[in-house]
């Protein structure tokens, strides 16, 4: 069975730079796939760009979008618009601002039922009490008429989770869904997501800058950088041993990678330099921040290569690390032979 | 309900600042009597053609205008405590009851004019803020300009050219056909065509200004979160407008609203002469002819309170509408 | 037509803000809902942060924008027509000088006809435009001056001083402004002076507060605590300090000020409430209104040129506004 969401050799456009660029990905249902990556690697557009919700001066230049057989990146808007709250919902960053503040939860959280279902203004209401008793609202026959200002962040971010979740949508994005919020606060409604995914038997596509989120929740991870993915792999295999420069300096910049070691033990590392612009024509990304950057590196953008099962890697210079001790084709001949732009091969899964 | 519990908080905001403005502006305008040349005796002297000092004084007793200012200043309070704005010569009647008589169509006018204003300037701002920094936008924008330049008593010469002069649809002007026996819906229909000429000249103005306040309401808050989540939820570009943007832009909408009644009286002054509509403005526009400051400063007065009274409706409207405002004090 | 509230309306949350900042309120504590705020045009007494003025900057800003630049021109035709029209038009332009009602182009001696008492309406319409200049700049400068003086010490004072002023502006802010106008010039008796200080006399309080908020915004900052250290007199602060700051709003309701007193003076004339030895675009659409149905061009020539003047003026208003609040001019 062809997995719950397939994106292939996915670029996003503005018009003066491709924040998003050539990324293929899939979504098994059931499953948490987590996309880490900072600031600027365009993973908060790819998840705008597989909802259709990119700011209006982006669009989806190439690369499709399957889900339930059908490719999101064509459809007509109007067909876009039952896939939303329906069948794909989003959970947003900033649950301070996400809510509208006119409006009370109830009507908020029956918006969706009421367009999707066809429920009517008093069974919207009832199913909302339920749902806000689902993200685990306390007294939801009171909350439900509250308006969204009487609330913590973390109720909020609850609230807007009881929103995505209303039409039983069969994959859920979370958009850094509690980088806004305490660290306290960031477990509960983690752990409120992780059983919500499995009772609900939706899919989740987590979307953060944590790593620490990562190695908990997640089932696997792509690692992205600069518009592109660099790496994928199951977070053990990944925390490890990563591969990919970029990700073994993002692990590096990590306290809470390895819970048993402390900052005092050792410096945390920082990346030197700066997210490279996304404009760059030629090369990899992350080569001008790359302590193992070589010349070949500047030449001409890796391809993601498979190293060892259920793993890619677009990096040669680490999987000709890695792969020393046996005996392989030489850098320049793993650069030629895996840089044929778009070839990007699936793990089996 | 805490809806309840907002718009008394509200009211009882708007109402303890409300009181000391309304004295004040009872004290101006008992002033402003004290300054006008000649007084009630002199203009009904004058109407009689003639008088002699002592049928003067009489008739400066008989008013009370003889007494010293203090006095006259309690006296007047006295008499607009008991809804007494003075007499007028001119009219031969009492200024509150001349005033009552030419209020409703007053408040009939400049109440279709916002009406009119509101509906057109959000529809437009709506337009402008979906084409924002497009043509559609840049020509509405210049048009708005326009409006907002327009002297409404021209505009409203020009339409009874063109209306009523020219093609004859409308008449030029009055408060509806005389003797009309007409009732219901033709009765309505009736007063309907007399109000369309005036109230599009008020209202075209406020459309301007509503148009732009509402495209820039309407911007800001299209580019908060929570609209992206109500698109998340599948909704259309429609329903993501009225049920979400066009209520979040409506407050500071509200407000002016409310400060732009005092303008809209102003406006519906001018208006009214151009269009010899029977209300405060003709009024007035009599009282000035005649020089008669006691009408004059009873329509000031009474259009001060009405202001006021439509500030504090503002206030109320906006706690209504925005529940964040519970938690100011 | 709004007379009153022509500068006011366009600042939205100049109002809000002022409504937050009456006494009872905290002063400088936006309100509760303070994302929803009306950002008009002309929301230039919310900047909350307070940049150094860059002339260069805005000057370059507002010869680009072609709106101000036409705005510019017209603003000049009409200045140049006030002041063609005592060369041009030695005469008294109130003055019978050639058969009643000619309509424009009729007689080549009259481009623009006659009206029903003969005279020329070209005469009229230019001898007009100095009226509504001079009417217009000399109130705006008064209001202005009074609306920034009671402005300054409220927002410079505090306290009780501050209620009082406030107190007072808001009594202005309640008598609609029209009518006070039409009341304090049918009392003084209609004369050219007599329109200047009563169109000064309704503008004033929304200058007051429009500088009132400006100066509380500036008051607190950095360099206004420098010079206080340094022992400088409060009138030195306020002027030489406070004041340069609070400029490019009031610089941008100026503008918008001189349109609304064009627009009041032309409806007080209008009506009659003008000095009858001067001929005013307002009175020439009062006297040609009586022949609307045979000679409407009587009333739509006088009325163009209101409208051109007050246009203008509006254009260069958007320009300054635009040139002078980078902020905004980039959400366009």
């Amino acid at each position: 069975m062809a997995a719950l969401l397939e994106v292939d050799r996915l670029s996003v456009a503005f018009p003066t730079a491709t924040p998003v660029r050539e990324l293929s990905f899939a979504v098994e249902r059931g499953e948490t796939l987590a996309i880490v990556g900072e600031s600027g690697s365009g993973k908060s557009l790819t998840a705008l760009a597989l909802m259709r919700l990119l700011p209006p001066a982006g669009r989806i230049a190439s690369g499709s979008v399957r889900f339930g057989g059908e490719d999101l990146a064509r459809l007509d808007e109007r067909a876009m618009r039952r896939v939303r709250g329906a069948e794909i919902a989003m959970v947003f960053q900033e649950p301070m601002t996400s809510l509208n503040p006119l409006k009370t939860l109830g009507a908020q959280i029956g918006e969706a039922l009421r367009l999707h279902e066809g429920l009517s203004r008093r069974a919207a209401r009832a199913r909302a009490i339920e749902l806000l008793d689902l993200v685990r609202i306390p007294e939801p026959h009171r909350r439900v008429d509250d308006y969204p200002h009487r609330l913590s962040g973390g109720m909020r971010q609850r609230a807007m989770i009881a929103i995505a979740v209303a039409c039983g949508p069969r994959l859920l994005i979370a958009d850094e869904p509690t980088t806004a919020l305490d660290v306290t606060i960031q477990a509960q409604v983690l752990a409120l997501l992780d059983r919500l995914r499995a009772e609900l038997s939706m899919a989740l596509l987590l979307i953060t800058h944590d790593l620490g989120v990562v190695a908990q929740w997640a089932d696997r991870v792509i690692v992205m950088y600069a518009g592109a993915k660099v790496e994928e792999a199951s977070p053990h295999v990944l925390f490890e041993r990563p591969l990919h420069p970029y990700a073994k300096g993002l692990l590096a910049a990590s306290p809470r990678l390895e819970t048993t070691r402390h900052y005092r033990d050792g410096p945390l590392t920082e990346i030197p330099g700066s997210i490279g612009s996304a404009a760059r024509e030629r090369g990899c990304a992350f080569a001008p921040r790359c302590p193992e950057a070589v010349s070949a590196c500047r030449a001409q953008v890796p391809a993601l290569t498979f190293a060892g099962e259920d793993r890619l890697v677009a990096c040669p210079v680490a999987l000709h690390t890695e792969s020393r001790e046996a005996p392989s084709p030489s850098i320049a001949d793993a650069i030629s032979t895996s840089s044929r732009r778009g070839e990007v091969r699936r793990p089996v899964l | 309900m805490s809806a309840i519990s907002r718009l008394a908080k509200a009211l009882r905001r708007a109402l303890l600042s409300a009181v000391p403005t309304a004295l004040g502006v009872v004290v101006l305008s008992f002033l402003l009597l004290q300054l006008a040349p000649g007084d009630a005796a002199d203009v009904m002297a004058a109407e009689a053609g003639s008088a002699t000092e002592e049928t003067m004084a009489a008739l400066r007793a008989s008013f009370g205008l003889d007494l010293p200012m203090l006095e006259r200043l309690l006296a007047y309070l006295w008499g607009l405590a008991h809804f007494s704005l003075g007499f007028s010569p001119r009219f031969n009647m009492p200024v509150a009851e001349l005033i009552a008589q030419r209020l409703p169509g007053t408040l009939a006018l400049m109440g279709v004019s916002l009406a009119l204003a509101l509906v057109i300037g959000l529809a437009l701002g709506a337009v402008m803020s979906a084409f924002a920094g497009r043509w559609p936008d840049r020509a509405l924008s210049v048009v708005a300009l326009l409006f907002y330049s327009i002297p409404g008593f021209w505009i409203g010469l020009m339409l009874i050219v063109l209306f009523a002069v020219k093609l004859g649809w409308l008449p030029s002007g009055g408060g509806g056909a005389i003797g009309s026996a007409a009732t219901g819906l033709d009765g309505v229909l009736d007063r309907a065509r007399y109000m369309i000429l005036p109230g599009v000249s008020l209202a075209l103005f406020y459309v301007a200004i509503y148009a732009r306040l509402a495209r820039a309401a309407m911007l800001e808050v299209k580019a908060q979160d929570f609209v992206r989540t109500a698109a998340a939820k599948g909704l259309s570009p429609a329903a993501v407008t009225l049920g979400h943007v066009l209520p979040n832009a409506l407050s500071p909408i509200v407000t002016m609203a409310g400060l732009h009644f005092g303008g809209l009286m102003g406006g519906a002054v001018v208006v009214e002469t151009v269009y010899s509509w029977p209300g405060l403005g003709r009024l007035s526009y009599e009282a000035v002819m005649s020089r008669d400051f006691s009408v004059l400063l009873g329509v000031l007065l009474l259009s001060s309170l009405l202001v006021m009274a439509a500030n504090v409706t503002a206030d109320l409207v906006q706690a209504w509408l925005d529940p964040r405002l519970e938690r100011a004090s | 037509m709004s007379l009153s509230e022509t500068a006011d309306a366009r600042s939205a949350a100049t109002v809000a803000r002022a409504r937050a900042l009456t006494p009872q309120a905290p002063a400088d504590v936006p309100p509760e809902w303070s994302n929803v705020h009306a950002p008009d045009a002309r929301k230039a007494a919310t900047r909350s942060v307070v940049r150094p003025p860059d002339r260069r900057r805005a000057l370059r800003a507002f010869l680009r924008n072609p709106n101000a630049l036409v705005g510019v021109l017209l603003l000049a035709g009409v200045a140049l027509a006030a002041l063609l029209a005592p060369a041009l038009f030695p005469g008294d332009p109130l003055a019978m000088v050639g058969r009643p009602v000619l309509w424009p182009a009729q007689n080549p001696r009259f481009p623009l006809g006659t009206d029903r008492l003969g005279r020329d309406v070209l005469a009229g319409l230019m001898h007009g435009a100095r009226v509504s200049l001079a009417i217009g700049f000399a109130a705006t400068a008064f209001a202005l001056t009074t609306g920034v003086a009671v402005g300054a010490v409220a927002g410079y004072c505090g306290g009780r001083i501050d209620a009082a002023l406030v107190k007072l502006v808001e009594i202005f802010q309640a008598v609609p402004g029209f009518i006070l106008l039409i009341v304090l010039v049918a009392i003084a008796q209609p004369s050219t002076l007599t329109l200047v200080w009563a169109i000064a006399l309704v503008s004033w309080p929304q200058v007051a507060r429009l500088t009132r908020a400006e100066v509380r915004a500036v008051r607190a900052k950095e360099f206004v605590e420098a010079a206080r250290s340094l022992g400088y007199g409060h009138g030195r602060i306020i002027v030489r300090e406070i004041l340069p700051n609070a400029l490019p709003p009031i610089i941008v309701t100026a503008s918008v000020m001189v349109a609304t007193a064009i627009l009041m003076e032309s409806a007080l004339a209008f009506m009659g409430l003008s000095d009858p030895n001067v001929v005013s675009w307002g009175s020439m659409i009062g006297s040609g209104r009586e022949l609307l149905r045979t000679a409407w061009p009587l009333t739509a020539i006088p009325g163009l040129a209101i409208v051109v003047t007050v246009l203008a003026l509006n254009l260069l208003g958007d320009g300054l506004n635009d040139a002078l609040n980078p902020r905004l001019s980039a959400e366009r």
